[in-house]
């Protein structure tokens, strides 16, 4: 797909869509006007989009210095009628948190949405936090969409929900779903307000961009405002509990008396009129299930005490596995990929199991669950990472006696952490019915898993690992190479230097042979970390951070460090891109997230504004250079910045210049270099034959950069003449 | 024959940098061309600073992306020794169509590992499946103009094998749209020579 049929495909036309290009599309349909985002992946890919077809989609796109500004960003601009977009990963959440909160309380004019990628098992992410938490903690509509259709779908609703009810909505994706592709129907774009066109303001054009109009008491939130604020928002959040129980995102899927998806909403409608209505009927209503879940208590009590003890569980019922479960009817609860993977494994075993498709999460659909388990004898609860649905459902069976069991991941019926698979599904639903285990599951061709054993095991089980490495030519491998070459020659141990280290590329130095990342907590915390060890320990200190999380969250701690006394040595690796994520612009670029030009900020001098004295710029390449400047950094009694510069390899356009060689006749093989930069153009060729052993330089790989031919003590790498 | 009651998985493995995404976005946007429901999972970030990469499709009726244990119908593989890590998606009759060209990952050393012989995964593979198809990748890719044609090759390659239910032409016309224009002949005598390497 060309990528501009983002903002070009017609209404019905149909693109097989990433789930974070579906995003995009979303925005564009909802008639979002301005976005903001700090690069993080899962969702990076939305921005890098947004920075190529922003002006095309009539919109606003910024990369913020930092989640919070981008959160900020969006609020004011839906504070100011128009509808807003922010996006960040899992853990973006945690930084913009601040004004996260407080937005919820203020609300919005115009339609706030904020997406927010949870990373379950940690693909590319320090904690596979779930972020549905947050939207009771902010108190907010959470929506959980399943697949890139659903994507793009949900952020339209989401803005027509946001400005029905003046708050913010937030949409919950997975890797898995930001990640995942599928065919994705396009919808129409409306007209929106352009704010990149340049009108000057006068009294009657305001409409042409958004347009704040004071009202302390709505946006202030100042104790005798916020007392307000929350007792409104709470309100509001009833209202949103009735739309979430009639939800047109909440499906159920019929599979027990194969029927297909019917709304979920037409069957509980009757229920939820009624309970709407008037609370009489709302009591009878609750006596039937009440006498439901009664007769349901009796079936299930061996069910109960066996879910308490998952042991158990497995043990009873091996032992009498059919006449146990045939005759019981089970439903099934799932929201975002959880669902998909539940969805393919009752299919395609015939399970029979009805599922709730849940879309929309928070407030929770009590009715909805009511209605839906009212004739089963148990309910299994899909969802990844924490247990949070499933709580949900436990409090909801409390309130209304229903007294059947609930097989999630408090029981231990499904795993507690990391994300799931259509096998973990179909194996933690065996626990219970004990006869589908995907370990027996033959291929439709009626082929059976393939055993490795043999040679195959041996071939499998001794493959070589391929861990993430520092790309040839990279300029972070100097670095921590003249690092630890000052150290050597200043008599440290390694025991006494502390490696406090950042979110970037430059973590992938945890690894050998460089091992220097010792602490990490998140972004901006290797200065922060910093100022701790150094007053509590008599170490020696030395943080690395890259350009783009220096400005995103080292400054303040930088600051600290100086005005506190700190004494330890900041290392910000200047590579002039946010090079782990895809390559974005930051503030120290001269070009924005929309490619025009900007101006560019200067990390020598925000570094001497702090009142650093010791601030030096390097180029890493250099080796002589760069450990002689951690030498006099490493003794300097205060705070030393070193700016060690030199642009990533990844970036366009830049040309590689040469390659370099083994002297064959000059190389001992001490295989220092392979030991010591690990650099993946430098390898060591066994002859099959003579069994002869020659380091080699593949020059398809090598970017010239000359770091080995520094570092060789013997002299035995050269630059290859053409 | 495949049919649209039918499901068809597709496991495409290598290392990163390769043109897996690539080449796997075009089977799905021809699968959807042509009639089929077909969803896929990637996964981007740390895994293309030169670590493992793999994708997978499934085209058929199926909400999830990630294929089961031992259903892949065909593992498409751009490097050797990834072949094997692929395998746990393998069943008896899963066609297998690989790049016999290595990448040797640069922390052998360090991790005190062999990088396996080709000749035996070859043999391995052999005498435990029946749709064997080892595949000089990179010769194939220089000779049809560059060694990124590489991806192309296979493509070529996995869309001649039996099972496969996708038309030739219908991932031509994919790979057109969504390759550069100024690569086309290149890919398409990439295609062709990996098409005819395993017809």
């Amino acid at each position: 797909m060309e990528l501009n049929r983002l903002v070009k495909g017609k209404k019905g036309e149909k693109q097989f869509l990433l789930g974070n290009e579906a995003a995009v599309r979303g925005t564009i349909e909802a008639g979002v006007s301005i976005a903001s985002t700090y690069p993080g992946t899962p969702s990076s890919e939305i921005g890098n989009i947004l920075s190529v077809l922003a002006k095309d989609a009539k919109m606003y796109f910024e990369f913020s210095i930092n989640e919070k500004v981008a959160m900020e960003v969006a609020a004011a601009s839906a504070a100011s009628g128009i509808r807003s977009f922010t996006f960040m990963k899992h853990v973006g959440l945690n930084v913009a948190s601040d004004s996260f909160v407080s937005v919820v309380y203020t609300g919005i004019h115009g339609g706030m949405v904020i997406l927010s990628a949870d990373d379950p098992s940690m693909f590319s992410s320090q904690n596979e936090q779930d972020n549905r938490h947050y939207g009771r903690l902010a108190n907010l509509p959470v929506l959980e969409p399943s697949n890139p259709q659903e994507v793009k779908d949900m952020i339209k609703h989401a803005y027509n929900l946001s400005e029905d009810y003046k708050i913010p909505v937030l949409i919950r994706t997975t890797t898995r779903v930001s990640h995942m592709r599928g065919i994705v129907e396009f919808g129409d774009i409306p007209e929106t307000v352009n704010l990149n066109e340049k009108i000057n303001s006068t009294k009657d054009n305001h409409w042409k961009k958004g347009f704040f109009k004071k009202d302390p008491k709505r946006f202030v939130p100042v104790p005798d405002n916020a007392l307000d604020m929350h007792k409104n928002l709470v309100s509001k959040m009833k209202h949103i509990d009735k739309i979430a129980n009639n939800s047109d995102l909440n499906v159920v899927f019929n599979f027990s008396d194969k029927h297909n998806e019917t709304k979920a909403t037409e069957a509980n409608n009757k229920n939820s009129e009624v309970i709407n209505e008037n609370s009489e009927a709302n009591n009878e209503n609750s006596e039937v299930i009440n006498e439901n879940s009664e007769a349901n208590n009796k079936n299930s009590e061996v069910i109960n005490e066996n879910t308490k003890n998952n042991d158990k569980i497995t043990e009873i019922n091996k032992k009498n596995t059919e006449n146990k479960t045939n005759n019981k009817k089970f439903g099934a609860i799932a929201s975002g990929s959880g669902f998909n993977y539940v969805y393919d494994v009752i299919n395609e075993d015939n399970l029979g199991i009805d599922i709730l498709k849940l879309g929309f999460t928070y407030p929770f659909p009590k009715e909805l669950v009511v209605d839906f388990v009212k004739d089963l004898d148990g309910v299994f609860i899909i969802e990844e990472v924490d247990p949070i649905m499933e709580k949900e459902v436990l409090a909801t069976f409390g309130e209304n006696q229903i007294n059947i069991p609930v097989f999630g991941k408090i029981d231990g019926t499904f795993p507690l952490i990391y994300e799931f698979n259509p096998d973990i599904v179909r194996d933690s639903i065996d626990k219970v019915l004990n006869h589908i285990s995907s370990e027996n599951k033959v291929h439709k061709t009626g082929n059976v898993s393939v055993k490795l054993d043999g040679k195959l095991t041996d071939l499998f089980e001794n493959l070589p690992s391929r861990p993430p490495t520092l790309c040839a030519g990279c300029s972070h491998r100097s670095t921590y190479f003249g690092v630890r070459r000052a150290a050597e020659e200043l008599g440290i141990a390694n025991e006494d230097l502390i490696f406090s280290s950042d979110i970037g590329c430059y973590t992938l130095g945890v690894s050998p042979p460089y091992e220097t990342t010792d602490y990490l907590l998140s972004m901006g915390s290797s200065i922060g970390d910093a100022c701790g060890f150094s007053k509590a320990t008599n170490q020696k200190i030395v943080s690395f951070i890259g350009d783009s999380t220096f400005f995103h969250g080292g400054i303040p701690p930088l600051i600290n460090g100086v005005h506190n006394n700190h004494r330890f040595v900041v290392t910000i690796l200047d590579n002039r891109t946010t090079a782990m994520t895809g390559g974005q612009p930051n503030p120290g670029l001269p070009v924005d997230g929309m490619g025009d030009v900007a101006p560019e900020i200067s990390i020598e001098k925000i570094a001497i504004a702090a009142g650093c004295e010791f601030v030096e710029t390097i180029n890493p390449i250099n080796l002589m250079k760069t450990v002689d400047t951690y030498k006099r950094a490493l003794e300097y009694d205060g705070i030393a910045v070193i700016i060690a510069k030199h642009p990533c390899t990844l970036i366009k356009g830049l040309k590689k210049r040469r390659s370099m060689i083994i002297k064959q006749d000059k190389c001992n093989k001490c295989l220092d270099c392979i030991t010591t930069l690990a650099c993946p153009a430098i390898s060591l060729e066994i002859n099959k034959e003579s069994k002869e052993k020659k380091v080699i330089i593949d020059d398809t790989i090598c970017k010239g950069c000359t770091t080995c031919l520094q570092m060789c003590k013997n002299k035995a790498i050269g630059i290859k003449k053409d | 024959m495949f049919n649209k009651d039918n499901f068809y998985n597709i496991y495409i493995c290598g290392v990163g940098g390769q043109g897996i995404i690539k080449t796997s976005v075009i089977i799905g946007e021809a699968a959807m061309n042509e009639g089929y429901e077909v969803v896929m999972s990637e996964i981007h970030g740390m895994s293309q600073r030169g670590g493992v990469v793999s994708t997978e499709l499934k085209i058929g009726e199926y909400k999830s992306s990630i294929i089961e244990k031992g259903h892949a119908d065909v593992i498409l593989s751009f490097e050797p020794s990834e072949t094997i890590r692929g395998l746990k998606k393998s069943n008896e009759g899963t066609e297998i169509v690989f790049n016999t060209s290595p990448i040797i990952p640069s922390t052998l050393i360090q991790f005190h590992q062999n990088y396996p012989d080709i000749k035996e995964i070859i043999n391995e593979l052999k005498s435990n499946f029946n749709n064997v198809y080892p595949i000089d990748g990179e010769k194939l890719a220089i000779e049809s103009g560059s060694l990124l044609s590489l991806n192309m090759v296979l493509l070529g390659a996995v869309i001649s094998t039996d099972t496969f239910p996708l038309s030739k032409s219908s991932v031509i016309k994919s790979m057109k749209n969504n390759l550069s224009p100024k690569f086309h002949d290149m890919n398409l005598k990439a295609i062709e020579k990996g098409y005819n390497v395993v017809k």
